[in-house]
């Protein structure tokens, strides 16, 4: 990131001759615009080649510095832009950026990266739609022509998407970062309320495609419908609970692509499209994913509004059954004397903060012959993928995290599975009863290793708010209290041992 | 659909820009599908920093952003434009960077 930084200050300071170069012959103009379109088909190239090195955990840097070179590469060309005449609100704009960007990816805690991405995802958004606006502004007022039918089409996509996804990121962002209820909030009418007003968007958006061009009322509208999609946002935000944020955050990263996609439409940019075809199939991918991983349809992610009236469906009933609950000393004599240990980490661990203490027991255990390896379900943390970050960052070795797929057939023959504030991804009624909520969702088979140790702050239950027959399990012991100062009780016990 | 089947016609009038507009459209439709054959080949391990990566990468709005920021077509969209500028590169370089920060955590384990 260094050179990178280097090369980028050392191209600002070139800049200023770039402009002011005398008016060039016409073959000069083109050997320019060649000379851009080669820079772009480069970058999109780079980006390509980056995104392949995120297969591999050991090639993922280098693809980064790849892609990261495409998007400089893509910078500079764009600064021989003949359209170009004044650098100083680039110039302006791209040391603001920068400063607030590297600030922010310095001192974000990994804890907070949902939360970054969401309001990155609003950044993008903002741009694309600024653009759009702008362009917008450019055909109408500056060269009063008519706009083509099939330009203002990807003008109005682009600022339509932009703005929903510019305020349904910021909801987002306000929820992860719980300065809104991560409550669902809802109201009668909800959906069929959201459904119309989209409806009027799009209604909007097709007379400006069609409208003659009366400029008055084609402004009117246009800018009308600006705010209708940044109303749409909000209003599909807000009805979704704090456990779905994995699948909108994915949704609005794709919804985010999508956006810069239009922007290559309407500017007649391929590696615009490019690049937004790229983010808007991973956003779309991985919100596959997370809904999978959830048993949920998208539709019922939208509009289902989660944990109002389903949880008191279920049938489990635990009126009657007891827990056990474990002392420090037997739990700790259990982990210390097994030979395979399976880890699951849920969102507690993260509340805790017990990474550390998790991974410091984890190589406790191995000190003394035992094998650890941790189980990661798909929604483990606030977005995909995010508990591996976590793991890693306490100095987990990426080779002993597994998906959910890769182990579950491995707890059957684990001595102990130490369950660590997750609830809902081990919960057997997933399996076993068609009336709970969660019926259906892959989870992970902790209940099949031969113990089960469960890390639980106390008896409420989970995010979803349904109880959980696998505490209820003869072989399985509670350890109650602050997952953090357990782990660390636990890790001096086996220490012990 | 009906609204779609007028579009093509009112396009059809210009014919040039329904090829371009054609044009564009493979490049859409082919980058996605590489994008698709690529992220299913990304493992679970590394899907968060696979979001932020592609969050950078969108930041390529910046280029519009750019010609929109220098080109001084009125003082509104020089505004705009500096301030899509700022958004983008706020993602781009908060994005790379935070990217590389995360990977650079992925380590394997030491074999003795």
């Amino acid at each position: 990131m260094g050179h990178l930084w280097q090369l980028i200050s050392t191209l600002l300071a070139a800049v200023p001759t770039v402009a002011h170069a005398t008016p060039e012959p016409a073959t000069s103009g083109e050997a320019r615009e060649l000379f851009i379109q080669i820079c772009y088909l480069a970058a999109s190239v780079l980006f390509i080649l980056g995104l392949r090195g995120l297969t591999a955990p050991d090639k993922a840097r280098r693809g980064m510095q790849l892609a990261a070179a495409g998007m400089l590469v893509a910078v500079i060309g764009t600064f021989l832009d003949f359209r170009i005449v004044s650098f100083v609100w680039i110039i302006l704009g791209l040391i603001l950026g920068s400063g607030i960007g590297a600030a922010i990816s310095i001192w974000m805690p990994m804890t907070a990266i949902p939360q970054r991405t969401a309001i990155s995802h609003a950044f993008g958004a903002l741009a694309a739609t600024l653009v759009g606006i702008s362009h917008y502004d450019y055909i109408t007022n500056v060269l009063q022509e008519p706009i083509g039918h099939i330009e203002m089409a990807a003008l109005g996509f682009e600022v339509m998407f932009g703005a929903l996804t510019i305020t349904g990121s910021l909801m987002a962002f306000g929820k992860l970062q719980e300065l809104l209820p991560s409550a669902p909030i809802t109201y009668e009418y909800q959906n069929e309320m959201n459904i119309s007003l989209f409806i009027v968007a799009v209604l909007m958006f097709i007379f400006l495609i069609f409208a003659p061009s009366d400029w008055a009322i084609h402004h009117v509208v246009f800018y009308l419908m600006v705010l209708v999609g940044l109303a749409v946002g909000v209003l599909i935000v807000v009805p979704i609970g704090g456990a779905d944020m994995p699948v909108v955050i994915s949704l609005l990263n794709s919804y985010a692509g999508l956006a810069s996609s239009a922007t290559g439409f309407a500017l007649g940019n391929n590696v615009l499209i490019i690049a937004g075809a790229l983010d808007g199939a991973s956003g779309f991918l991985l919100s596959v994913l997370m809904s999978k991983a959830m048993n949920r349809s998208f539709s019922n992610v939208l509009f289902g509004a989660f944990g109002g009236s389903v949880a008191a469906a279920s049938s489990t009933s635990t009126s009657g059954l007891t827990v056990k609950s474990v002392s420090v000393e037997d739990a700790a004599t259990q982990l210390a004397y097994a030979r395979n240990v399976i880890i699951v980490p849920g969102y507690g661990m993260a509340v805790a903060q017990a990474q550390h203490q998790v991974r410091e027991l984890a190589e406790q255990i191995e000190k003394r012959g035992g094998e650890v390896k941790f189980a990661i379900h798909p929604v483990a943390g606030r977005m995909p993928g995010h508990m591996n970050v976590l793991l890693a960052e306490a100095n987990v070795p990426y080779d002993k995290l597994f998906d959910m797929d890769e182990i579950n057939g491995e707890f059957s023959r684990a001595d102990v599975a130490l369950v660590i504030g997750a609830n809902d991804v081990v919960n057997p009624a997933a399996r076993t009863d068609p009336a709970s909520p969660i019926y259906g969702m892959p989870i992970l088979n902790a209940d099949q290793a031969a113990n089960v140790i469960v890390l639980k702050r106390s008896m409420n239950p989970g995010f979803a708010g349904i109880e959980n027959a696998l505490f209820y399990d003869p072989k399985c012991s509670l350890l109650f209290g602050d997952a953090k100062a357990s782990l660390t009780k636990l890790v001096q016990e086996v220490k012990r041992a | 659909m009906t609204a779609l089947a007028d579009l093509c016609l009112l396009a059809v009038e210009d014919n040039t820009s329904l090829t371009t507009a054609f044009l564009r459209l493979y490049v859409f439709v082919l980058a996605g599908f590489v994008g698709f054959q690529i992220i299913t080949k990304v493992p679970a391990l590394l899907h968060t920093p696979l979001m932020s990566a592609t969050n950078a990468i969108s930041g390529i709005s910046l280029v519009g952003s750019i010609v929109a920021a220098g080109a001084q077509f009125s003082t509104f969209s020089t505004f705009l434009g500096f301030v899509a500028v700022t958004a983008a590169t706020i993602n781009v370089v908060g994005g790379f960077m935070i990217t590389d920060r995360m990977l650079k955590m992925f380590k394997r384990q030491e074999r003795k």
